[in-house]
């Protein structure tokens, strides 16, 4: 067996006996997250950027923007492309090589928060209909996986999509402009072990997790994506708790994201 | 084009004549290829998916295998000609990402320590797409993992919910899915415990209790038709499979 495991037997017995008592490891309560600091236009070279601390964990998001061909089946659409790159130097259990599944599941949850939140106006992003339209690649960098990179990551792409300027100039196609966002979708992520909900899992809450979901709600209150993780299950009930608990988290993460 | 660009009722029903919470024709055949250890032909609507499954067996590359339990992989792959414009052969970051959350369905039910150091492989391959696959494919795969002897606390059954003209709707055809407001697939115990649950669109939380509780009333009625396609099967049965599992 391998030591992490070993290890996580005897955090989850520390873990269980903390939440017996209604604590947690790091003293917060249940609903609450960690300290979030978001810094824009930290990458000089991309069209958008954005440094997202969410606790301990540190996420890197880059926007490059350039023209290129659109989707044959939406002609007058700009085009958006997320990756996300779980590079070595972020955790012990990294590894270089193609994207793992894990890195492939971030990816498409945080493109789902932009894509499904309408955040990006794709029809503003077309020159010429049917031949060339923007392409927007957002490349999620995980610096340091101290847990729930998922949210910060989501934090991340869009604070990167709020400060980036379409490059129109450097491709001969008119001035700079600023890519109008028309939304901030805010991911909230809970945890469930042994009946009790906790959000933004810290990393070693999420290695004992049974279950994961994953909530992503809009400036309106709506929501716009959701994503079950792990080998757990959920009650009805408690996933109907954690999209009320997600909505009001979510209000309170983008008052503090409008500041930065 | 747009969602309001079509209509999607017609005198309160669908484009396919179906009631807002209508399921699609379900049709379940069990043990249809004999080399694997179980195995199940589904259709739902459009959507034509095989599943097998194969296991326990030993683990390959040995280095994946787990000292206590099971490790169950799950291969979700669309034929090229499943699609109207071909898809090219092979994974793709969607199938990865439907790969991972189809398993994560499954596992919680599947009694993984019973076979310390081997794999439960289920592969699933969509022939026929038309919306909800990933859904007609866990369907599936669980009644492959029964028709194997796999010992589970329960079956799986999944659903999906949409919207569309802001009605919530059952099971969503392909119209419906790429036109509509939002697409909700669950995956659960026929105790209602949930093991799947994705969505993508817009709904308003009430609208989501809605399109939970609607995906898993569709849901519980694909079970009865899993529970009686096995059972069906099984009743049939004479004498015991030859060993080697090989064809009867």
């Amino acid at each position: 067996m391998p030591v992490t495991s070993v290890i996580s037997e005897i955090k989850k017995d520390f873990i269980y006996n903390l939440l017996l008592k209604g604590e947690r490891m790091d003293g917060r309560t249940f609903d609450q997250y960690r300290e979030i600091s978001i810094e824009r236009d930290v990458i000089r070279k991309a069209e958008g950027s954005a440094l997202v601390k969410l606790g301990q964990s540190q996420v890197l998001v880059g926007v490059k923007m350039q023209p290129g061909e659109p989707f044959q089946d939406s002609p007058n659409r700009g085009v958006i492309i997320t990756n996300a790159e779980l590079v070595p130097l972020a955790s012990p259990s990294f590894e270089p090589g193609p994207p793992s599944e894990t890195g492939i599941e971030l990816a498409r949850v945080v493109d789902r928060g932009v894509r499904e939140s309408k955040a990006v106006d794709l029809e503003a992003l077309c020159i010429v209909p049917g031949k060339q339209v923007w392409i927007i690649f957002i490349d999620v960098h995980i610096l340091d996986d101290c847990g729930n990179i998922l949210d910060a990551a989501s934090l991340g792409a869009i604070a990167a999509l709020l400060s980036t300027k379409v490059p129109a100039s450097r491709f001969g196609l008119g001035e700079d402009y600023i890519l109008p966002i028309r939304d901030i979708p805010v991911a909230t992520t809970a945890i469930e072990f042994n009946d009790v909900l906790m959000f933004d899992p810290g990393v070693d809450e999420e290695a004992i997790a049974n279950t994961r979901l994953t909530i992503i709600t809009t400036v309106d209150g709506k929501i716009c994506g959701s994503q079950k993780g792990g080998k757990g299950m959920l009650k009805p009930e408690q996933v109907y708790r954690i999209i009320d608990i997600a909505c009001e988290n979510a209000k309170k993460i983008r008052e503090k994201f409008l500041e930065a | 084009m747009d969602e309001t660009d079509i209509s999607f009722f017609k005198d309160g029903l669908r484009l396919d004549g179906r009631r807002a919470d209508e399921l699609r024709p379900v049709k379940i055949e069990v043990g249809v290829l004999a080399r694997a250890d179980g195995s199940c032909y589904i259709e739902m609507g459009g959507n034509k998916v095989i599943a097998a499954v194969y296991g326990p067996r030993e683990v390959h590359p040995r280095h994946l295998q787990e000292a206590t339990r099971a490790i169950v992989r799950y291969r979700y792959n669309m034929a090229s000609f499943s699609v109207e414009e071909r898809k090219r052969p092979g994974p793709d970051r969607r199938s990865y990402e439907l790969s991972k959350v189809s398993r994560e369905a499954l596992e919680p039910v599947i009694l993984t320590n019973f076979f310390p150091r081997s794999v439960i492989d289920v592969f699933v391959e969509v022939l026929q797409a038309d919306a909800g696959t990933r859904t007609a494919g866990i369907n599936a795969a669980a009644v492959a993992l029964a028709d194997a002897g796999i010992p589970m606390r329960s079956m799986i059954s999944a659903c999906a919910a949409g919207k569309v003209a802001d009605t919530i709707v059952l099971d969503p055809m392909k119209e419906e899915d790429n036109f509509g407001q939002a697409d909700l697939p669950i995956a659960m115990t026929p105790g209602g415990d949930i093991t799947l649950i994705q969505m993508d669109g817009g709904l308003s939380p009430d609208e989501y209790h809605r399109a939970v509780e609607m995906a898993m009333k569709g849901a519980r009625d694909i079970y009865e038709l899993q529970r009686s396609a096995l059972v069906n099967k099984y009743s049939q049965m004479t004498e015991a499979r030859p060993e080697g599992g090989a064809c009867l």
